[in-house]
């Protein structure tokens, strides 16, 4: 056996040269590959509209006006109506993508039954009135109680996406079949054909829409420009960040 | 429960079997020196490893020798990530910390070394808003590589001891972690991450971004060198996420394909060395034995995961939500799992991730209903030997192999024999004694930490309510999570508290992180030294030709056999301390609060 000194002098160093190829060498090749062949994706999917950044396309975002409480004092976030809603995000505040956290709701826990409660509600509150017939709890799409993994979910699913197609569609003035159709376009569909559901992308969707009705039908990925001017002619939008 | 759910199941279990063989083939092929067709790339690179530690490869080493290496390497391992992540601050001349983020408190760091120097990667932080990217790169992504490698050479020295013929050393540890490295884990992982930048894993150096959304509302949005880690924290079942919610994060995980990739990643090395085994021991029987019996308790666990999570949760239909699959919905316990993963997805997935070591995530586990996260329970109950750990898991299971041959020779009377080798009183008692540390770990621990008030401060009654069977389910599952270096976690046990991000103003729950670390440890490191004193043991021993009377170990008796000991041991262990918490969750619709 090679003595104890000798096999601590092999044990230091290879910790040390294993850190430099590891460690060092191999991150900064996969990042210089990923820079250089997707550029996009390891960079986040930004969305950007006339040079602003809106956000990422994998990351959802709560689409929410502040309006001053009714009991006074700080703001409170209510969800703007133009816009479809991502799911219940457990996260502080929603959709926070600087500190991504699970809800940790227990399947039989009171505290998860008071919270899908008050999902179900704002859900109805929010998207009954447009619906035809109103709706009920047992219509409410499972994704839209229940509270996503990540928190920052940046999809719904096409159950969820068409109930509130109503409403937007309403508030939008806008023809039901032609906000049908731009749920289409921004759904994904499975990993090879089975892996995973259908999922429609919040974000995309909604930019669509403020280009729709700027007049520019297409797709914000597809044209830089398309998306700058629709970001410009959009409507006003939460009275800029929402005051102090 | 819907059509593709049953797909992705069945469909995975044949990508997975597929590519399984050839990557045996492959590992069998590295591990016993043959030419590969990596070897023109790799030759030298080795050649100037061995000499700049001054080892000589060719240099067989005993059982004590290889232990007293991998003791040392560890050691230094364990040494550099804790003067690492402890002096985070000191390397932002690197440029590698964008947000200033300061060290985690002695006690957490203490937890998080030993965590993945063990190959758990049990987390008590959340990666993006503790540590700086070059603490992800330079300390962390290193010992996701290093604690795998460590694992798949103890797996490799009791191959070599079971199948020694005339030679009576388990090889050379440093030509064993070398070689994994360079031959398996760096190449596979260099593919897998550009695969998964392709699906939209980031991977940059920036500052964390700031959006103002659709409605003007700003969003900071965290990014770092994601992909690079994502890949190794599955290859090598490590498990520890770049973010905190782990593969969940759409920026860990973002479509059903990057899902079914991942899955992959976490069960390919697993999967061939067992196809490996059967080669190295010149009886490729031997490994389909053992395939077959760890992929059948692997499906029998994804489909019960999946019927119950399709099912719905006792808190869904109290409120009259309508869980059943229909057009346009997965239906189903969609609770903390993510729309593009659906339940077949998420179920699977945790389930992959339990029955290795993984431990990753995509969806919550503390949001499964009774049943479904019973299953996660029951894997980890296994001891880790459906697929297990890169290593760990076959040398674990090849310790029940040994037990189970064992039993066979008392019930038809004769010695044991295992290939030829005939199992003395020296086996066996070393082998009792490997397979019952973990249980002995994790249940001691769980008692200490429900029965003592330290304990009980890192349980989250707000999560869980104050005298449900889920709290005791959280301070068991940590425990028997970390005994099973596993590093799953069902959130609401917490050992740190971390008021702002960055780790100013944030304490460690001290006892839950010491109690854990040393769990980890001891339960990593003295399983491993019983295994290689067992192949120290058998590479001595002369194999005797197989007789008319001799135990088959390549049929489907000895598979029901084998699954029979690992389900009683498993059983008789922790029956009485499931029932106290997912047994009595699942067997409700009673709401706690």
């Amino acid at each position: 056996m090679r003595s104890l000194a000798r096999e601590l002098w092999s044990a230091v160093i290879a910790i040390l040269a294993f850190t430099l190829l590891l460690g060092i060498a191999y991150p900064l090749v996969v990042e210089g590959i990923g820079q250089l062949a997707f550029p996009g994706n390891a960079n986040g999917q930004q969305v950007r509209s006339h040079g602003r950044l809106i956000g990422s396309k994998l990351i959802g975002q709560d689409f929410a006006l502040p309006r001053p409480s009714a009991r006074g004092g700080a703001l409170e976030l209510v969800p703007d109506p133009r816009y479809f809603q991502t799911r219940p995000s457990g996260t502080t505040p929603p959709d926070n993508a600087a500190a991504s956290s699970f809800a940790d709701y227990g399947p039989n826990s009171t505290v998860t039954r008071a919270a899908l409660r008050a999902n179900i509600a704002a859900y109805i509150r929010l998207n009954g009135p447009y619906y035809p017939g109103g709706l009920t709890p047992a219509e409410v799409p499972v994704d839209a109680a229940d509270t996503s993994a990540s928190g920052l979910d940046p999809d719904i699913s096409l159950a969820n996406a068409r109930i509130q197609a109503y409403r937007v569609a309403a508030v939008r003035h806008l023809p039901l079949a032609r906000v049908m159709r731009l749920i289409g376009r921004f759904t994904g569909g499975r990993g090879l054909g089975f892996s995973g559901e259908p999922a429609v992308n919040v974000l995309e969707l909604n930019l669509a829409l403020d280009h729709l009705q700027a007049g520019d039908g297409r797709s914000p990925s597809a044209t830089r420009r398309g998306a700058e001017r629709g970001a410009r002619e959009a409507p006003a939008r939460g009275g800029g960040g929402g005051g102090r | 429960m819907s059509v593709d759910g049953w797909v992705t199941i069945f469909a995975f279990a044949a990508i997975l079997t597929l590519t399984a063989l050839p990557l045996g083939r492959y590992l069998a092929a590295v591990y016993a020196g043959e030419r590969t067709f990596l070897d023109p790339l790799l030759r030298a690179p080795e050649r100037a490893l061995y000499r700049l530690l001054r080892v000589d490869p060719q240099q067989g080493q005993d059982w004590r020798a290889y232990a007293r290496s991998l003791l040392l390497f560890s050691l230094a391992g364990w040494v550099l990530l804790y003067l690492l992540l402890r002096t985070q601050r000191l390397w932002d001349f690197t440029g590698l910390n964008p947000e200033g983020f300061h060290s985690a408190p002695w006690s957490v760091t203490f937890n998080t070394v030993s965590s993945y120097l063990t190959n758990t990667n049990w987390q008590y932080y959340a990666g993006e808003r503790t540590l700086s990217y070059f603490s992800q790169m330079a300390g962390l992504t290193v010992q996701n590589f290093l604690s795998a490698a460590v694992g798949i050479a103890v797996a490799v020295a009791l191959i070599r001891g079971i199948a020694a013929r005339s030679r009576t050393d388990l090889g050379n540890f440093w030509q064993d972690v070398v070689r994994t490295v360079l031959w398996v884990l760096l190449p596979i992982s260099l593919v897998g991450a550009i695969v998964l930048i392709s699906q939209g894993v980031i991977d940059n150096f920036s500052h964390y971004l700031t959006a103002r959304g659709l409605t003007g509302l700003t969003q900071r949005i965290a990014m770092g060198p994601v992909a690079s880690q994502e890949v190794i924290k599955l290859l090598g079942t490590n498990g520890g996420g770049f973010f905190n919610t782990n593969s969940a994060h759409p920026f860990e995980n973002p479509t059903g394909f990057s899902n079914l990739v991942e899955m992959w990643l976490v069960l390919a090395i697993p999967a061939a060395l067992i196809f490996a085994y059967g080669r190295m021991v010149r009886s490729p029987r031997q490994g389909y034995a053992i395939y077959a019996t760890v992929m059948g308790m692997f499906l029998g666990a994804a489909i019960v995961a999946y019927v119950a999570e399709a099912h719905g949760s006792p808190a869904q239909h109290a409120v009259g939500l309508h869980t059943a699959a229909y057009v346009g919905s997965s239906g189903g316990n969609m609770e903390g799992k993510e729309q593009r993963f659906g339940i077949a997805g998420s179920a699977l997935f945790d389930v992959v991730t339990t029955v290795t070591s993984c431990g990753a995530v995509n969806s919550a586990l503390e949001s499964f209903t009774g049943i479904g996260g019973a299953v996660p329970f029951a894997d980890l109950s296994a001891s880790e030997v459906i697929f297990g750990g890169v290593g760990s898991g076959l040398y674990s299971i090849l310790l029940y192999v040994i037990l189970a041959v064992f039993i066979g020779g008392l019930m038809v009377g004769r010695t044991p024999e295992y290939l030829g080798k005939k199992l003395g009183a020296q086996e066996i008692k070393l082998t009792a004694l490997g397979l019952l540390i973990t249980p002995l770990a994790a249940l001691v621990a769980s008692a200490l930490a429900v029965a003592t008030r330290a304990g009980r401060a890192s349980i989250d009654t707000a999560i869980a309510g104050h005298s449900s069977p889920q709290a005791f389910s959280e301070s068991l599952y940590a425990y028997l999570s970390q005994a099973n270096n596993n590093g799953s976690a069902f959130a609401g046990y917490s050992g740190f508290v971390q008021p702002l991000a960055g780790n100013l103003g944030s304490h460690g729950i001290v006892f839950a992180d010491l109690l854990g670390g040393l769990v980890m440890l001891f339960a990593r490191y003295a399983p491993i030294l019983f295994v290689l004193a067992i192949a120290g043991s058998l590479a001595g021993k002369r194999p005797s030709p197989a007789g008319l009377g001799t135990m088959r170990t390549d049929n489907p008796t000895f598979a029901v056999l084998l699954i029979g000991v690992i389900v009683l041991v498993g059983a008789l262990t922790f029956f009485p301390a499931l029932l106290l918490g997912p047994v009595a969750q699942g067997l409700t619709s009673h709401l706690y609060s």
